[in-house]
């Protein structure tokens, strides 16, 4: 129940925001909206013991029984950590951006959205209906478009923002389809009761179809290659727009969903392949482009996209554990995921705070204008060396503990046979190790070229200074967390990653080691050996990268996914607007061909695939020469209509069809329609002569269309009337419903009233029939205002426009 | 009876089609008059003609017309009159200030 609740607060304290920003001081709101993410952290807190000894949390409300979706609210250990990321974060990014963003921003809307993302972020998590969880999944790419495009004036943040929607929400739908087919194969929507039935789907033939969809969709997310384009043009938010969602939650929510289904698709083979594969190909291909970049911010984006890609494949190698006799050799893969995941939070959040802070005091954080900071700056710098040193893997900081159960992973997959991966085992470890290679050499470029060196003053407009105390605290808690984590990992390890690993191998509850104890040094061994390897040759690397810099203006390392990205949209537009203009040609004709041509096709198509429907002239009523007479009157009347010479002949035949109509409703026993009829035909008729007064005589104007024309539309024409007439025959031989007509026929009892028209108009239909009068209504007042207005001078014509 | 109207129908249908077609403003509004006639025609035929007496209880007939088409008629004709009235007097004041009642012309397409 409270954690349904807690998802509700973020979006009512959103909604609130509006009410009391006109009334608030700017300087206040931030505060305001502090208190959200803190009472829920705090509330969440207090799940910690209870959740690491084993109790989950549920709560169900029924939101569409009938169609089997309940907004069902899930906890266990996996939620957990990332509800604790969500709020803890966010706690400390609105603290951050209390003192990072001006007054005079638009703060309203920022919170609001902000508040937005972190209720959707925690709907993610917390569902376990899994159509609840697509649609909070979308909210965040929509809240994170909306903060991405927060300074909108500015070109590149809606380019950003538009790639992000158009990306994420592409690769969320297809996660939808693939839910639809999980919900198909399982027959429920509850995430639980699919990882219940986990072993027995993968013989289904939707098996493998939903899971790349469903891949799709957190690939996407989690900026994986090659869907990772996005997240570096995500950076044109305000810098804790990307510290919160482009580095530490959103990102990381296709990760959750993996290992939230890895027990229903771990054991296969096309899962572990396809999620390492990519995960290392990203992590390789974002470490090597995040050395080249001279925007800080756009560096930080593509070291997370390598960062989450390490993560991406220790989950993918992780999931063999399902497969295999040993599942603990492969269950640490998991563990060093979940691990590093919060590591990654603390060390890449405090980056992500520092470069905010010499942006927000300098003005640029353009590498090649930077440098000298030390002494300026003494407290970013050290913030921003426990960042940079953990997320190079050096002791003794978070990065470290985790990044070496990352080679280890790594290097048990060489040893492993399964899925008889045979030699190909090797490029694992030599991958990460590359990768490594790369991730060390930018988290130098970030420390050094920033802080060391020397200050150029003359590329500096401002003066530079150390950010103020408040804008410090966000960053500095999350650096001494860097540094706690690495002396206490196994604080972390039994109440945070314990119950997560319980909920990712339920089967495995039971196993010794499942959480292994984690220790800063165990010997000397291949990955401690590779970590100093990569230290060695990655200084050599980043003093010497000057000399090899020239890789990046080679193909295929300048190559990017962009140009590809860019091109299809432009080429899309292109021909879609091609495509559109040589239909919508603007003249009214063409677009009534259309329809015309679609009704042919359906309702005459229709008619000739059905066979077996024939035309009963047996219930016919008889008909008197009266009747026939007139009938005739009217065929006349409506052919002469076409070669009427004159307005005034086509008028009065028109005239003379609805009078007839009107006879006709008298033989048809329609007292009401004939005298409506006749009313109104005197006042259409008298209408028409007092606007064709002031109307031209059409002789002159109407050019003679040429006799092709004439003779398509005289063709359309035949066609679509024959069409009708024979679908109103087909129809009136063949009743397929009782009337319901003997209803209305008990309306003196039902609406006291004997004229069972009047009773349907003003009793049974009666809201129909006040609409109508809202209707005539409107139009009244369309023909008094067009009639009264006056054109005003220097009103440009039509024509003109 | 009813095959005679609807070959009614199938006529009018015909005949407003050919006039919604054509690129004069006016034979325009016509065409849509004249469709809205055929489609009155069509819902009343659908119900049945002439079975029984006119949808009165007062008639005390044993079996009466169905009177659902009608009700359904009754608000077509009304609201029919409605966008004529209103088309008419946008076609009007569609010359007073173009001064010209040609479709083709009025999008800025020259004489052909």
């Amino acid at each position: 129940m409270t954690i349904t609740v807690g998802i509700f607060i973020p979006f009512l304290a959103a909604a609130l925001i509006p009410l009391v920003y006109k009334r608030l001081s700017n300087k206040y709101i931030g505060w305001l909206v502090l208190i959200v993410p803190l009472v829920l952290f705090i509330g969440l807190i207090k799940y910690i013991p209870l959740v690491s000894s084993g109790k989950q949390f549920d709560h169900t409300i029924p939101w569409i029984p009938s169609l089997g979706i309940y907004f069902t609210t899930y906890l266990d250990g996996l939620s957990l950590i990332f509800g604790l990321l969500i709020t803890g974060i966010g706690t400390l990014v609105i603290l951050y951006s209390i003192y990072y963003l001006h007054e005079r921003e638009a703060l309203g809307r920022f919170y609001a959205y902000l508040l937005m993302f972190m209720g959707a972020m925690l709907g993610v998590v917390f569902s376990d209906n899994i159509l609840v969880l697509y649609v909070f999944w979308e909210l965040t790419s929509i809240s994170s478009f909306l903060l991405i495009a927060f300074w909108y004036h500015r070109k590149q943040s809606r380019y950003g923002a538009q790639k992000s929607i158009l990306i994420t929400v592409s690769g969320g739908v297809s996660m939808l389809a693939g839910f639809i087919m999980l919900s198909v194969m399982a027959n429920s929507f509850s995430v639980r009761d699919l990882l219940a039935l986990s072993g027995e789907l993968s013989d289904h033939s939707l098996f493998i179809p939903a899971m790349i969809l469903l891949l799709l969709g957190a690939l996407t997310k989690s900026a994986q290659f090659p869907f990772h384009i996005w997240l570096p043009d995500a950076m044109e938010a305000p810098t804790p727009v990307s510290a919160y969602l482009h580095s530490a939650t959103m990102v990381k929510a296709g990760i959750y969903l993996i290992a939230r289904f890895t027990p229903v698709f771990g054991g296969e083979e096309l899962w572990l392949y396809i999620i390492s594969g990519v995960g290392l190909l990203t992590l390789l291909w974002g470490s090597f482009n995040a050395v080249k970049q001279t925007d800080l911010k756009a560096l930080l984006a593509y070291s997370t996209v390598s960062q989450l890609g390490l993560i991406m494949s220790l989950i993918g190698v992780g999931s063999a554990a399902l497969k295999d006799l040993e599942p603990i050799i492969y269950t640490q893969a998991t563990f060093a995921a979940m691990f590093h995941l919060i590591n990654h939070s603390t060390f890449k959040g405090a980056l992500f705070m520092v470069v905010g802070i010499v942006d927000h005091n300098l003005g640029t954080r353009d590498i090649r204008r930077l440098g000298g900071l030390i002494s300026l700056m003494p407290v970013s710098f050290t913030i921003a060396l426990i960042g940079s040193f953990s997320m190079a893997g050096l002791p003794p900081f978070n990065g470290f503990l985790s990044k070496e159960m990352f080679f280890e992973a790594m290097l048990n997959v060489r040893q492993s046979d399964l899925f008889s991966i045979g030699s190909w085992g090797v490029i694992a470890p030599l991958i990460a190790w590359v990768a490594s290679l790369f991730t060390f050499v930018y988290c130098m470029i970030i420390v050094f070229r920033t802080f060391l060196g020397k200050h150029q003053h003359d590329k500096i407009e401002r003066k530079v200074q150390e950010g103020t105390l408040g804008i410090l605290i966000a960053p500095s808690v999350l650096a001494i967390l860097v540094v706690g984590i690495f002396f206490y990992p196994n604080l972390v390890g039994k109440y945070l990653l314990q119950p997560a690993m319980i909920s990712i191998y339920p089967q495995y509850s039971g196993l010794d080691g499942l959480t292994p104890h984690i220790t800063a040094w165990h010997g000397v061994n291949n990955a401690l050996l590779m970590t100093i390897s990569v230290v060695i040759l990655g200084g050599l690397m980043y003093k010497f990268l000057r000399y090899w810099q020239g890789l990046y203006t080679i193909p295929p390392f300048r190559w990017s996914i962009d140009t590809l990205y860019n091109s299809v949209l432009v080429q899309t537009e292109n021909v879609s607007s091609r495509v559109t203009k040589t239909y919508m040609t603007g003249r009214l004709r063409d677009y009534l061909i259309y329809i015309f041509l679609f009704f042919l096709i359906t309702v005459g198509g229709g008619w000739l695939l059905a066979d077996g429907i024939e035309i009963n002239f047996a219930n016919d009523a008889p008909i008197s020469t009266y009747e026939l007479l007139i009938i005739l009157a009217m065929m006349i009347a409506g052919i002469s209509i076409i070669f009427a010479k004159s307005r005034i002949t086509a008028i009065l035949l028109n005239g003379v069809l609805g009078y007839s109509i009107a006879i006709l409703f008298v033989f048809f026993r329609a007292p009401d329609l004939a005298l409506t009829q006749t009313v109104v035909e005197s006042v259409t008729t008298a209408l028409f002569l007092l606007c064709f007064y002031f109307l031209p005589e059409w002789k002159k104007i109407t050019s003679t269309p040429p006799r092709k024309t004439k003779l398509l539309n005289a063709l359309i024409a035949i066609t679509i009337g024959t069409v009708v007439t024979i679908i109103a025959l087909i129809v009136q031989g063949n009743k397929m419903f009782e009337s319901i007509a003997f209803y209305f026929e008990d309306a003196y009892r039902l609406a006291g009233g004997r004229n069972i028209v009047n009773t349907i108009l003003g009793d049974f239909r009666a809201f129909d029939t006040m609409l109508e009068v809202v209707v005539l209504f409107i139009a009244g007042l369309g023909v008094y205002t067009l009639i009264r207005l006056k054109s005003e001078k220097g009103d440009k014509a039509v024509e003109d426009q | 009876m009813e095959t005679l109207v609807t070959l009614l129908i199938g006529i009018l249908v015909t005949v407003a089609v050919y006039l919604l077609l054509s690129r004069n403003l006016i034979q325009f509004i016509l065409g849509t008059a004249i469709l809205s006639h055929a489609v009155h025609l069509l819902l009343i035929t659908m119900g049945g003609l002439k079975k029984g007496a006119a949808p009165l209880l007062g008639e005390n007939a044993t079996s009466y017309t169905d009177a659902l088409p009608h009700a359904l008629i009754l608000t077509a004709i009304v609201i029919n009159f409605a966008v004529t009235a209103f088309i008419l007097v946008l076609a009007y004041r569609t010359y007073r200030e173009t001064k010209t009642d040609d479709l083709h012309v009025l999008r800025g397409f020259k004489h052909e």
